[in-house]
Formats: structure tokens, sequence, C-alpha cells
């Protein structure tokens, strides 16, 4: 049981940390950018949130098979497969919560329009000078929402997470999957305290951020 | 080759057509004056490099712009005074001037002492800039701008969205760095009122283009100078409506 703790707090932390830097110049980009593409980008980016994740763990799991094209280019750098790996657990959870991480950040980018941008710019500042000094910290709000809501996100994954790692005790099975097996096994006593668990924690977590958020307002106006 | 700022510069902007020629020193302070829409605040954009028009823009020699080259904005010398301020949410006052200052490079003009002495704000430096009123942050935004060591202040409608009273002062705070300072001052506005008495020389846009470019020594300005401002603004606006010449022929 604390070994199905301890995969999903790494797997929530590490998918929240890797996300958040890989979403933030997509969801610039969303926000910010010219072109044809965007609308499309932003549907295919959405996708997940629509999609029943098993119809996405499957496809994953196609990817992440021995025998995909994926994997003929990743086994020359020693990864043989990434299915039933927590490795491809990671890859699997930030893709499914890849719509949590860019929403929130280009919602805040939007908000925040050209005038910082513009400001920075007549302060000598380049434009990645300007996204580091200026934008990002006024978007910290949006960073904040995307990383509580990919780690909630991940924590409460199920479908993607059975799909893809098969819940291998001690690697790929986290409290979700635990809890599942521990009822098909009739130990409803261990899946109650788990799931118990849960709640408390995700409520815990959500108080937190929306505490830290009203707090953030008030400083930044 | 102009030793002033030049702008030769011509495109669209949504709706309306811009055609913008203009030649004047680089001293003083010049008004640009025109009724909203008529392109002010885009000439201000292209002469900061925020917004590219077609054509050609260069300072004191250097050019900016022209067919093969494009400056980025936070490579010109420009100190940009928007309208609505924009100053850093997420920094206090003494780090919203700081910011250009640091970027800027070693202190050739003004030193940071020297702006919050003449700028008086010394009793801001250390709050947030949401507890600053209107005419204050207009106060930290010409210093932020003037601390970024600029050849050329261009400033949008600094006095617009100001009480009378924070008017006034950002007027003379105006007036005073056209004479305690050698950076030449580009300022918008659409009501010139206490502005317009400062000005070296005025240009009125109408419609996209430049109307009409005047020295105050020269023409009709002096002439109407026992009238106020507000109304000799109105006259001339009315008589630029009427199709006639911007400002009346002298005698």
């Amino acid at each position: 049981m604390t070994d199905a703790i301890w995969t999903t707090l790494r797997l929530a932390g590490l998918t929240t940390l890797l996300l958040l830097i890989a979403a933030t110049p997509l969801a610039l980009w969303l926000a910010r950018g010219r072109g044809w593409g965007r609308d499309l980008v932003a549907a295919i980016t959405a996708l997940p949130l629509v999609l029943p994740p098993t119809v996405l763990g499957f496809y994953l799991l196609l990817l992440m098979a021995p025998d995909s094209p994926v994997m003929a280019v990743l086994r020359p750098f020693g990864v043989p497969s990434l299915a039933f790996t927590f490795s491809g657990l990671v890859v699997g959870s930030m893709i499914y919560s890849l719509p949590f991480a860019v929403q929130p950040i280009r919602n805040a980018f939007e908000a925040l329009g050209d005038g910082p941008w513009d400001a920075a710019a007549t302060l000598r500042a380049s434009p990645l000078d300007a996204l580091l000094s200026v934008a990002l910290p006024l978007a910290r709000r949006g960073f904040l929402s995307a990383g509580v809501l990919v780690f909630a996100h991940t924590v409460g994954e199920f479908g993607v997470v059975l799909m893809i790692g098969g819940a291998v005790p001690g690697r790929t099975d986290v409290v979700s999957t635990h809890i599942f097996q521990l009822v098909e096994t009739s130990d409803t006593a261990d899946a109650g305290r788990l799931a118990a668990g849960l709640v408390a924690f995700s409520f815990l977590a959500l108080s937190a951020v929306m505490l830290l958020d009203r707090r953030l307002g008030r400083v930044a106006g | 080759m102009s030793a002033g700022l030049t702008v030769a510069v011509a495109g669209r902007m949504g709706a309306l057509g811009l055609d913008l020629q203009m030649d004047i020193p680089l001293q003083g302070v010049s008004l640009i004056t025109g009724p909203s829409g008529a392109g002010k605040t885009t000439l201000l954009r292209c002469i900061a490099g925020l917004t590219r028009l077609k054509g050609r823009i260069a300072v004191a020699g250097e050019v900016w712009q022209d067919g093969a080259r494009f400056t980025p904005p936070h490579r010109r010398q420009v100190g940009y005074v928007f309208q609505d301020a924009q100053l850093f949410a997420h920094l206090s006052v003494e780090d919203n001037l700081a910011y250009g200052a640091r970027r800027a490079g070693p202190v050739q003009g003004l030193s940071t002492a020297e702006v919050v002495g003449l700028l008086n704000l010394s009793p801001l430096l250390r709050r947030g800039t949401a507890q600053l009123s209107g005419g204050e942050r207009q106060r930290v935004a010409i210093g932020r701008a003037l601390l970024s060591q600029p050849r050329l202040l261009v400033m949008d409608e600094p006095t617009a969205s100001l009480d009378p009273e924070a008017r006034a002062d950002v007027a003379a705070l105006i007036g005073r760095l056209a004479t305690e300072l050698a950076t030449p001052v580009v300022v918008v506005s659409h009501d010139p009122g206490r502005l317009a008495p400062l000005a070296q020389r005025r240009i009125r846009m109408a419609g996209g283009r430049i109307v009409a470019s005047s020295a105050p020594s020269a023409d009709a300005v002096d002439r109407l100078d026992g009238i106020d401002p507000e109304t000799r603004d109105g006259l001339a606006r009315a008589a630029l409506a009427a199709g006639l010449p911007p400002l009346p022929p002298p005698g």
C-alpha cells in the first residue's frame, strides 16, 4: 500500500514538473502566435478532455509497445519499450493531463495582453528576457492553477495508467489501481482507508490552492 | 541626412490607411495633436518599433528601419510612456524604475537618484503599483522610461486619464523635462490643454496623415497666445473640420 502511495506521488510530481515546462511554449504560441495552425493544434491539445481514458491508453500502449515505430526510434538510445514501465506512465500522464496544463497558462497569457510585453521591449528587454522577467511572473496564477490541476488529475487517473502501466506492484501500481485490486480481492477495509486518504488529500490540495490564489491576487491586484 | 527624427512610413492598421511623413529636430517638446483615430498612437508605436509599417525611420542619422533593416524595439533607445502607464504589477515602484536602468547599461544621462529627485518619487519607492494614484503612476512611468537612457522620450496621452490636479502636475513635469533635460520629448494628445504652451512645435494629424506642422516663432500659434489653450485648440479643430488651413493665417 505504501508502495502505491509513493509511486502515485512520484508520478504526479514528475508529471506536473515536466508538463509545466512542456506546456509553457505551447500555451504561449496558442495565446500569442500567428498562423493558421493554431485552432487545429488547440483542438488536438484538448482531445484528452473528451476521449475515454481507455481509448487514449489503448493508443498509447500501441505506441509504447516494443514493435511500434516510436520505439524503433528510441531503441538505439537504450529504451526497448515504455509499456508497463514508470517512464511510460509519466509520458502517458503528461499527454492525458496536457489540456489541464495548457488551458490555464494560455488563459493567463491571453489576459496579459500586449501591454507588458510592449513595456518590457521599450525598456530594452529582449523577447526572452521579457518572458522570464515580466510575462511568467505576471502569469503565475495560471501556472499555479495548472500545476494543481495536473497534480490532482494525475493522482486521480485510472484508465490510462491501467492500460499502459498494468498495475505492476512497486513500479506502476498507483493508489487508484491499488484500490481497484483491493476491491477485486474483497479487501474493503484497506480499500476504504486508501479511498478516504485520497479524498482528504484532494480536499487539502484544492483548499491550499484557493488560499494561495487569493493571497497572490491580493499582492498583484 | 537629417540630425533629427525622420519618419516616412505608410500602411494600413485595420480600417485606417496611414501615410506618415515627418522630420523634426531632436530638441525640446514636440506636440502631436489630432482627433482620436487619427493615427497618433500608431506614429509613436512605429517610432518605438512596436508597430511595423513599410518605410523608413531614422534618429540622428541612425537608421532604425528602412527597406532592408528593422531594429527591434528593445534595441531602439526610445523611452515610451504608455497612456495607461503599464507599470509591472509584480514589481515595486523601485524595481519598476530599476527594470529599464539595469538593461540600459552604464549611466550616461540621469542617475536613479536624480530622476527620483526630479519626479519626487522617494515617498513612493517601496510601494506596490496597486497603491498609486493615476498621477503617481504616470510619474513612475516617466521616471522608468527616463532611466532606460533614451535618446528620445515618447509619451502617449500622458494626462488623458488624470484628474485636473494631477493633469496640471504632470504637465508641469513635462515642462521641466524639456527645460532641464537634454532628452527630446514627443508627446501625443488629443486634448493638449496645459501641454500646448510647453511645445516648441506642433504637429497636427487627421485621418492617418500629418496635416500641419508648425514651429511657434513662425506662425499663428503666437498670435493666439491670448486665448486659452482649450479655445485655441477648438478653433483650430473647427477650422480643420471645415477644410480651412489648420491654423488661421496671420493678420
